[in-house]
């Protein structure tokens, strides 16, 4: 089955990111496609390659730029929300790409299953 | 880079027609959520597929008419929700108790809306392909 | 359709309103702080406990214990890993998360 994922929230501020990403590793294993992850709202910020959170903890922008290396996995911030909070090509980290809504439209349209994951 | 309605649609379709629900639970201005929804509401558009609206709880809020936000610095998107129509997004459902729970009348929203009671509202979406709710 | 709440029920009205919206033939989900919900006592026991006569409701067993609540779950509801997670929403036509 192909799912697609919706992250509303940016990394640590709430749990959105864990969560879908959790979500997305499982997915996987259970030997089902990623269809494509979209960043909306703050979202975005998951893609900023200047994060540099504690060494003792997780590393979620890494383990997103990992998800796609590994697995392919299509991770799109959408560009007005990442222009909003500058979030732009020359911060993003690698295995994102910046695109446009639309995006979102497509992936519930072509997924099996859209799952949010929000505030 | 932002992809114009017409790229969009030329992108879309393939013959997949979905019902899709955008659900608004939040009210406008304190969080950002209305807005970037009505966003996503727009672009859907383009795509051709079977659109619809839901307010409920504080979502209902947002429909309310005379919104000023000239003394709060920021835009006032409400006249959003009147050009839907131009975009054939006609389906737009209101729920009756979250309306009543906050003393709101549905004369006193900026559009023609559905209202209808929250045993309705839940059938709605269970008929839906797609719900993104923010 | 799979309902998903994540959010306390002192905090937020979601887990209430889900209730109030979710039929037979659907399951509802609670995860991240949702998980609440789901201990006895809180102030959603009873809600839940009705909607277990008419659909599943499931509990993200990680979530229960990063909080330490995995003991205090309320019979009937069932807790489940993130596989179980990923069952549930294709097992579903459609999910929504009542945020």
């Amino acid at each position: 089955m192909k799912f697609g994922l919706l992250i509303n929230e940016g990394p640590y501020n709430h749990q959105a990111a864990d969560t879908a990403y959790q979500f997305a590793r499982a997915a996987l294993a259970r030997g089902h496609q990623i269809q494509r992850v979209f960043f909306y709202n703050d979202g975005v910020n998951n893609a900023s390659k200047l994060t540099e959170p504690p060494q003792d903890d997780r590393h979620i922008v890494n383990r997103w730029s990992k998800l796609a290396q590994e697995n392919g996995v299509d991770l799109v911030v959408c560009v007005a929300a990442g222009l909003r909070r500058g979030l732009v090509e020359d911060n993003l980290a690698p295995g994102f790409r910046i695109s446009g809504l639309g995006q979102l439209v497509e992936s519930g349209v072509e997924a099996d299953r859209l799952v949010v994951f929000g505030d | 880079m932002t992809e114009t309605r017409d790229q969009i649609a030329e992108q879309a379709g393939g013959g997949v027609h979905k019902k899709f629900m955008f659900v608004n639970r939040k009210a406008p201005y304190g969080t950002i959520y209305a807005l970037e929804g009505l966003e996503v509401v727009l672009i859907s558009a383009a795509f051709d597929q079977d659109v619809s609206l839901a307010f409920l709880d504080d979502g209902v809020y947002q429909l309310v008419k005379g919104q000023q936000t000239k003394a709060l610095e920021v835009k006032n998107f409400s006249p959003t929700y009147r050009a839907l129509e131009g975009y054939d997004v006609e389906k737009l459902y209101v729920e009756r108790e979250s309306l009543e729970a906050r003393g709101i009348r549905e004369d006193q929203l900026l559009v023609p809306v559905q209202v209808v009671g929250a045993e309705e509202m839940a059938q709605l979406m269970d008929q839906q392909d797609v719900i993104i709710g923010f | 359709m799979l309902h998903i709440v994540n959010k306390s029920p002192y905090e937020r009205n979601s887990v209430a309103s889900c209730l109030a919206h979710a039929r037979k033939g659907g399951a509802v989900l609670l995860i991240e702080d949702a998980v609440y919900a789901a201990t006895r006592g809180n102030v959603a026991d009873g809600a839940i406990r009705k909607a277990l006569q008419e659909l599943p409701v499931y509990a993200l067993g990680p979530d229960l214990e990063a909080r330490g609540m995995q003991a205090n779950v309320i019979e009937g509801v069932q807790v489940v890993d993130f596989g179980g997670f990923v069952d549930l929403v294709a097992e579903h036509r459609t999910s929504q998360s009542w945020l």
